[in-house]
């Protein structure tokens, strides 16, 4: 079998799987592994590739993984065929089409029960922007309810290929996997570049290991790296040492150099996935390359919330887990925050609401965290009527000056559905300010809607709305398209006449009133009655919107207390102190944890796939 | 019955019953049965079978409880006896009668000794009110709870109003120097004069004690099962306050006063055994499930009367839970307990961190100053849970 770094590119196959959560990515990969006998079936477990504990337990791909699979084709020639996994979530677009540069070919990989979805949708027009070679694969024919020759069809008519160029296959038993990896053999072409000329590669991926580091994944385009060499990364023109360099068979393997067309990992010894950034070009240091390959980008957080700890005295447990968590995570970004309400936390950038999502649970998984968040909301840039411009990710930055205009993020959006929902969504996106921009049939039954639509509108329960109006049927993409003017306001909520900052919302002016409205009831509900009458009111600037009061409390003595009662009587007080304890003061208002945290996460959007 | 051994229950009360005790003694007897379960009820109360039966074995060894605490509770004299249930008057007068020349072999009753039994309207006649008041009994509370038919009906009371109003005329008949009526308000479906009626009407009977409770959804109750179900409303805790305000002035209009915070009485018909409780007093508990108290120290006998029995007979007593109250715990029980009293709370009594908590619920007008005391304001009284919470830490 040819070894890394002496491998002829003629022989190598480097290609992704594109696919939805659970049409089988994971599974396919592994029945891969096996065929192609990298892992034998004693060693093999599910979702060999899948390293972390949430990626296995909610069948979703975070990070991406490359395999070197060496393989000997029906033709006796042995090849290298190098799996790129990428991350299946519209929040890491971003990473998916730097895993996509990286192949040659792509496996369109759908399960034949429900057809394509939206994200695998866009994720197939990214490879096809890529040039890649699509192998189109129905997965899970062995299921009562697949319908291949539906689906086949489906397939065929968005990539304008025939029916039965489509493959169909069962990678839980296996059937058609042979067949799809001598098609990727046949189909994908092998890389080129220039083995001479000066060594550039591209990273698509970069994880920290605490062992070693960060680890670096790179696909070679030109010339070679080898260990001990130094090298520059083209972005930040930063040098390093190449301590390692490797591949992934499906343990790590060390080898002296990686060549052209090849894919393997980099050790550098640095501490902070920041220094070997996704995207960026790796050349060596001296002779190095002048130009490097397109397409960096730095990450920007699109989706910011609060994260405050449930108990103040977590704080710098808070921070030390963020600390460590962004070693492994170059697109998050936080910084401290005071809250009047919810206390010391940090104000955290994401790259969307799943990533908002994984965050805060590894944060409590990992870090045993009980954690609070305030609701999602989005960057603006605020533009005052002296022309100088505050960027506003908290909405109790919100500037009270005079405002010229506000202008917020949009995204364009996919929704695919079946036919019958239509109404239901145009509906739907009519209520959040979106604008249709065209609609398509993608068979006899399954519609694809476009949109362009606030973030923001998104980041507030939008996905949850659009699964239930659905019945679940629903897949949503979207990819950020710059930003756009809008009508948009701060309301504020008082309690007894001091604001509450954790329940400030940047809302467009039509909603405002429904915002204020919603929430003020919400909370007469959750806070319990004072000594004193509480107005609860919501207020654009000093204008009130909406109004609600909680009344004085009159009665809270049990008319009942004799012999048997006293011990019982003192337990309950001794309890309900305890319970005042817990009270967070807002001025003279105490209000219940509780109440902030329902409060907070009614409203709060979290998409759960 | 053999020879006790020393449990810490009878080694922390035999500690306390060397010196004789300055507080007022009393005695409270528990009987467990009742002919049919009120909807609202959480109390320790059985429906048996054939009363007589289970009553027997029940009557034999709360008769030998009480032999059998001469030895561990050394009174002096007896101040107060409450027979309380449950519905006492499910056992005949005879019955009762003996129960309480029980108590006076045991311990002796002092000569003014306040002797009350809780009756049910439905449970008695003449005969046996003049029969309870021969035997030694000098004080009767019914549980009238309403007069208005329908609020009876969600209370699932059996007795009928006019019932109620009979059974109070009998008493007076019977020659009983204090007769008392408990009522529930805000219970739903009861209106502002549903209650001023039921008021007014007890109090033209000429009754010198009331008591008056809002209606608790106690939990596992079948009134807490309708009110999830939504069969019934919840009580409203703003209509509890406006009801509260009607029968405090009735009752202060017809010379009742208030003296706790759920008692009204003319002057000399407070309740003696009842204000024990609140002062700190001592008293012995007879029967299942029933409290006592000794200087700091806390019992209760086991829960069902078979249970009950079982262990009189095994042991001759049937604590089954000691509480040893802790200093803090007895801080915060004279402040909430004494704050109930028309009489007051001791300033002293609040720990030197709180006294400047007591100016802020004076300025709030929940609390007077009154000489060396504090009593709740009519706002104080409503809402005395959240003043104990706040003086005491």
């Amino acid at each position: 079998m040819p070894l890394p770094g002496q491998t002829d590119p003629a022989m190598i196959r480097n290609f992704s799987i594109i696919a939805h959560i659970d049409h089988g990515k994971s599974t396919l990969a592994d029945r891969m592994l096996q065929v192609t006998g990298v892992v034998d079936g004693r060693h093999m477990r599910a979702q060999y590739l899948d390293r972390m504990d949430i990626e296995r337990e909610r069948g979703i791909t975070i990070k991406s993984q490359a395999v070197r699979l060496p393989y000997t084709g029906l033709d006796g020639r042995d090849y290298v065929l190098n799996l790129i996994d990428t991350p299946g979530h519209v929040d890491f677009t971003y990473e998916v089409s730097r895993s996509l540069a990286a192949c040659e070919g792509a496996v369109l990989l759908v399960d034949a029960a429900q057809g394509i979805e939206a994200q695998t949708l866009a994720n197939l027009y990214l490879a096809l922007e890529n040039d890649l070679q699509v192998i189109p694969v129905l997965n899970k024919i062995d299921l009562p309810a697949a319908q291949p020759e539906k689906y086949a069809a489906e397939l065929a008519h968005i990539i304008g290929c025939s029916p039965e160029d489509v493959l169909k296959i069962s990678a839980k038993t296996g059937a058609g996997v042979p067949e799809l990896i001598e098609e990727i053999v046949a189909l994908v072409p092998a890389p080129m570049g220039d083995a001479d000329g000066p060594a550039r590669a591209l990273i698509f991926d970069s994880v920290y290991d605490s062992y070693r580091g960060v680890v670096t994944y790179v696909r070679v385009i030109d010339g070679q790296l080898s260990t001990r060499e130094r090298i520059t990364m083209m972005s930040t023109h930063a040098t390093h040492d190449l301590l390692e360099v490797g591949v992934i068979s499906p343990d790590p393997v060390a080898s002296l150099s990686l060549g052209v067309g090849e894919v393997g990992y980099l050790i550098t010894g640095v501490k902070d996935v920041r220094q070997s950034r996704v995207g960026d070009t790796v050349t060596s240091h001296h002779r190095g390359a002048t130009t490097a390959l397109g397409g960096y980008r730095d990450p920007k957080p699109m989706v910011f919330s609060g994260l405050y700890p449930l108990d103040g005295s977590d704080y710098p447990l808070l921070r030390d887990a963020l600390d460590k968590l962004k070693l492994n995570d170059a697109a998050l970004v936080y910084e401290p925050e005071t809250s009047v309400a919810l206390g010391f936390g940090f104000r955290c950038g994401f790259l969307g609401l799943l990533h908002l999502e994984i965050v805060r649970e590894r944060l409590e998984r990992e870090f045993n965290l009980d954690l609070i968040s305030t609701a999602p909301n989005v960057v603006y840039d605020v533009t005052l009527d002296d022309a100088s411009v505050v960027t506003v990710t908290n909405p109790s930055e919100f500037p009270t000056g005079k405002i010229a205009t506000v202008s917020e993020p949009v995204v364009r959006a996919t929704v695919l559905a079946p036919a019958e929902f239509v109404g239901a969504i145009m509906e739907l996106c009519q209520t959040r300010r979106g604008t249709l921009l065209g609609m398509d049939y993608l068979s006899e039954d399954r519609v694809e809607l476009r949109y362009t639509l606030p973030l923001a509108e998104i980041v507030f329960d939008f996905f949850d709305q659009l699964k239930s109006r659905t019945k679940g049927y629903a897949s949503l993409d979207y990819e950020t398209q710059g930003d756009q003017v809008a009508d948009l306001v701060k309301v504020d909520i008082l309690l007894h006449g001091d604001p509450v900052d954790a329940f400030s919302a940047i809302v467009h002016k039509d909603k405002a009133y429904a915002y204020g409205v919603s929430m003020a009831g919400k909370l007469r509900e959750l806070i319990p009655r004072q000594q004193f009458e509480v107005p609860i009111q919501a207020a654009i600037g000093s204008r009130i919107i909406a109004r609600e009061t909680i009344r004085a409390i009159r009665k809270d003595v049990l008319a009942k207390c004799y012999g048997g009662d006293i011990s019982r009587k003192r337990k309950l007080l001794e309890k309900q102190k305890e319970g005042k304890k817990r009270m967070k003061m807002v001025g003279r208002v105490e209000v219940p944890q509780e109440a902030f945290i329902a409060a907070l996460s009614t409203t709060e959007a979290v998409a759960k796939k | 019955m053999h020879v006790a051994e020393l449990t810490p229950w009878r080694a922390a009360l035999a500690e306390r019953s060397r010196a004789q005790s300055t507080a007022a003694q009393g005695v409270y007897i528990h009987v467990p049965y009742c002919a049919s379960r009120c909807g609202y009820c959480d109390f320790n109360t059985y429906t048996p079978g054939e009363i007589d039966v289970e009553s027997h074995a029940y009557l034999l060894a709360a008769a030998a409880e009480i032999d059998h605490a001469r030895s561990l509770w050394r009174p002096g004299h007896i101040d107060t006896v409450f027979i309380g249930g449950g519905t006492p008057t499910l056992l005949s007068a005879t019955d009762l009668t003996d129960l309480l020349r029980r108590v006076d072999d045991s311990f002796g009753l002092a000569d003014d000794a306040e002797v009350t039994v809780e009756a049910n309207p439905d449970s008695v006649d003449q005969h046996v009110l003049d029969q309870l008041r021969e035997g030694g009994f000098t004080r009767i509370s019914f549980g009238v709870q309403s007069l208005a038919p329908h609020v009876l009906a969600v209370l699932d009371r059996t007795h009928s109003p006019g019932r109620s109003l009979e059974a109070i005329a009998m008493a007076q008949a019977a020659g009983f120097e204090h007769v008392s009526a408990d009522i529930i308000y805000a219970t739903p479906g009861e209106t502002d004069d549903d209650l001023a009626h039921t008021v007014s009407a007890l109090l033209h009977t000429g009754i010198d004690h009331l008591s008056a409770y809002a209606l608790i959804v106690e939990p596992g109750t079948r009134l807490a099962n309708d009110v999830r179900r939504g069969l019934i409303p919840a009580p409203d805790d703003d209509v509890a306050a406006d009801r509260y305000q009607i029968i405090d002035r009735l009752c202060a209009a017809s010379g009742l006063s208030w003296y706790e915070i759920s008692s009204w009485a003319k002057s000399g018909g407070e309740c003696r055994h009842n204000l024990g409780y609140w002062r700190g007093g001592d008293w012995w508990a007879v029967g299942p499930g029933a409290h006592g108290h000794r200087d700091g120290l806390r019992w209760m006998n086991a829960k069902h009367p078979r249970a009950y029995t079982e262990r009189i007979w095994a042991d001759g007593d049937a604590v089954v839970e000691t509480e040893i109250i802790s200093q803090a715990a007895i801080d915060m029980e004279r402040v909430m307990l004494g704050l109930r009293l028309r009489e007051g709370l001791a300033v002293g009594a609040v720990t030197p961190d709180k006294q400047d908590q007591i100016d802020l619920e004076v300025a709030a007008g929940l609390l007077v100053r009154v000489q060396d005391r504090i009593v709740l304001t009519d706002a104080g009284r409503l809402l005395a849970d959240g003043i104990v919470g706040r003086l005491t830490s």
